[in-house]
């Protein structure tokens, strides 16, 4: 009798050993690969910016900072990028939609890693982060200034910093003191009225303003958290120590983010992005203007004087594949929007491109529930989420912040 | 008599340890379920032509946008030169298309065009479908990527 028991016992053991030792595995083998392809340590080093040749000049890079933080580079003096963009903020406003020189109609997204991404915006209708910077400096909502006021002050405050990173300014004796083609109707005028030289000068500069704090930004980098250091432990194999070491509901969260709810479809890779747009069904804003996503957006970039097959870009076409290559049209674009990093996501309510959701409780809440978009085709099904699976996929998100 | 049953005992230990062993190799293999045809090298749907395509730098990485070449041959094994070629396809599970437009950029001879702008930005079963015309005729192939 007690020797059968110990003949089962060692037969028991041999199993156990070669299974996976004692006690049972965390995670399987892809689930551990696809947690490894989201640790931090995986971000490869920044590509240099072939279209913008200040990119990496410390010069150009401390003047973007200046003219970041200045809010003379705005239509009243008010207004400047870290209005919103608030640099203990994770440079983000706390708003469900910004407001600048007026109330936006957007949530302001958080820059961290923001050089990495080959959109901009959440409908990526502009496809540079220079180009980017020229937008909210002549949007009438936020710095509403025009490119002929800014060139006419970066001669006067910054002239020499300007000159001794891109050269000689024009001589601007003959601009008027306010134009722009995207103005007002009075800026548009006179903007009409200036000579195509003219034209070009003030464009110059203006592309030379979003290059310097292109260069700025591009320092803006994702830092580690506990779901790092977790990761790594898991992929080495090492004891999780002290705050690496995740509870059973975190543990949980991270095989549905990676399994059953499959979030990795679309927050992957140490960005927690795919850099693509997609409709998720998130409802739009009652009072805000009809918002389409994507799908209005590749007209812009196309139309976009400051966009990489355009003569502001330094270095030639091979940095213009994402560009040549979108995806124009097609039911998946409409209310298509990108998807945004989760790396400080629990730290930055409320979410969504135009605040929707106040809590991360109502983000998972929507995927779970995955409600029909209002236009176009969402590409997330209900997932029928427990309490305690929505509560556990929330915790997880929570790792990506501290 | 005890020695005896030591050796039962140590030959059943043995005998456990081959069955976890075995058990552990059925349980790692891959699922023999079929899936996709994953050739790179295939006959186009109507036989006009044989058409492989590879990733131009090797290696498929998620996320990465890359250029891949597609070589056309006719079935007698002669290049296939000045096709129009166009590119479409998605990720049958989950219903959506391909999150950009690859595009024919160049003609590399010898049957070889360039096809640009090829992304596949998450892991599973991606299909890209081509549409080829050339002067022996219009035909299309459909190559299986899973990542
Ligand atoms: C009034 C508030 C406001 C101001 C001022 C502002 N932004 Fe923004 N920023 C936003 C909002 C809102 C969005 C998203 C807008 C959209 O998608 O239409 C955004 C988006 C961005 C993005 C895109 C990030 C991404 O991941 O795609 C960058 C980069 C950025 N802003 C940089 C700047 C810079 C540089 C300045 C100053 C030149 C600036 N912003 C001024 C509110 C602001
Ligand atoms: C089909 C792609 C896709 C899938 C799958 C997906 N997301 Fe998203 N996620 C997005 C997009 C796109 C947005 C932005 C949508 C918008 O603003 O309209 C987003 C936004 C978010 C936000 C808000 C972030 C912010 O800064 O506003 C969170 C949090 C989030 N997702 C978590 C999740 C979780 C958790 C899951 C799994 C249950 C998931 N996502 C699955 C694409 C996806």
């Amino acid at each position: 009798m007690s020797r059968l028991t110990s003949v089962a016992c060692l037969l028991a053991l041999a199993n156990l050993a070669l299974l996976g030792g004692c006690g049972e595995p965390q995670f399987s083998d892809a689930e551990k690969k696809t947690i490894a392809s989201l640790a931090l340590n995986t971000l490869p080093s920044l590509k240099s910016d072939t279209t913008n040749q200040y990119a990496d000049a410390p010069a150009a890079a401390a003047l973007g900072s200046t003219l970041f933080f200045d809010v003379g580079m705005s239509r009243d003096g008010t207004v400047s990028c870290s209005t919103c963009h608030k640099i203990d903020r994770q440079f983000q406003d706390d708003l469900p939609q910004a407001v600048g020189v007026s109330h936006t109609n957007r949530r302001t997204m958080p820059l961290a890693g923001v050089a990495r991404n080959p959109w901009f915006f959440w409908d990526g209708r502009r496809d540079s982060l220079w180009a980017q910077a020229l937008t909210p400096l002549e949007n009438p909502l936020e710095q509403a200034g025009n490119r002929a006021a800014f060139s006419h002050y970066i001669k006067k405050r910054f002239g020499e910093r300007y000159e001794r990173i891109f050269g000689p300014l024009p001589d601007l004796s003959a601009v008027p003191a306010s134009a722009s083609p995207l103005g007002t109707d009075a800026e548009k005028a006179v903007w009409n009225g200036m000579t195509a030289a003219q034209q070009d000068d003030v464009n110059r500069v203006f592309a030379n303003i979003g290059k310097a704090i292109a260069a700025f930004e591009r320092s803006i980098e994702p830092q580690q958290t506990r779901f790092d250091r977790f990761a790594i432990d898991l992929a080495t194999g090492a004891a999780a120590q002290g705050d690496a070491v995740f509870s059973p509901e975190e543990i949980l969260g991270l095989k549905l983010f990676v399994g059953k709810a499959n979030c990795v479809s679309c927050h992957n890779g140490p960005r927690f992005t795919d850099n693509a747009f997609h409709n998720t069904g998130v409802p739009p804003v009652d009072g805000l203007p009809p918002d389409r996503g994507r799908v209005d957006a590749v007209a812009q970039v196309q139309a976009d004087p400051f966009n990489c097959l355009g003569k502001f870009r330094d270095g030639d076409e091979s940095a213009c594949r994402e560009l040549r290559s979108m995806v124009k049209d097609g039911p998946q674009i409409t209310r298509a929007y990108k998807t945004p990093s989760l790396r400080g996501a629990a730290d930055r309510p409320p979410y969504m491109h135009a605040g929707q959701f106040s809590t991360l409780d109502e983000v998972v809440a929507h995927y779970s529930k995955a409600p029909p978009s209002v236009e176009g085709v969402s590409e997330v099904h209900p997932l029928d989420l427990s309490d305690r699976e929505r509560a556990a996929l929330v915790a997880f998100l929570k790792t990506l912040s501290d | 008599m005890a020695s005896i049953w030591r050796y039962i005992l140590a030959g059943l230990g043995l005998a456990a340890l081959l069955l976890g062993i075995v058990a552990a190799v059925y349980l790692t293999l891959p699922p023999s379920a079929s899936g996709p045809d994953l050739s790179r090298s295939k006959k186009t749907a109507n036989g006009l032509f044989v058409a492989s395509f590879e990733p131009e730098h090797g290696v498929v990485r998620q996320g990465e946008l890359q250029s891949w070449l597609l070589t056309l041959k006719t079935a007698a094994g002669a290049p296939v030169e000045g096709a129009a070629i166009t590119v479409s396809g998605g990720m049958p599970q989950h219903d959506h298309g391909l999150p950009t437009s690859p595009q024919a950029t160049d003609y590399l001879g010898e049957g070889r065009y360039r096809i640009d702008g090829v992304k596949f930005t998450m892991s599973g079963w991606w299909q890209l479908h081509f549409s080829i015309s050339a002067a022996a005729g219009s035909d299309s192939v459909v190559f299986n990527i899973v990542l």
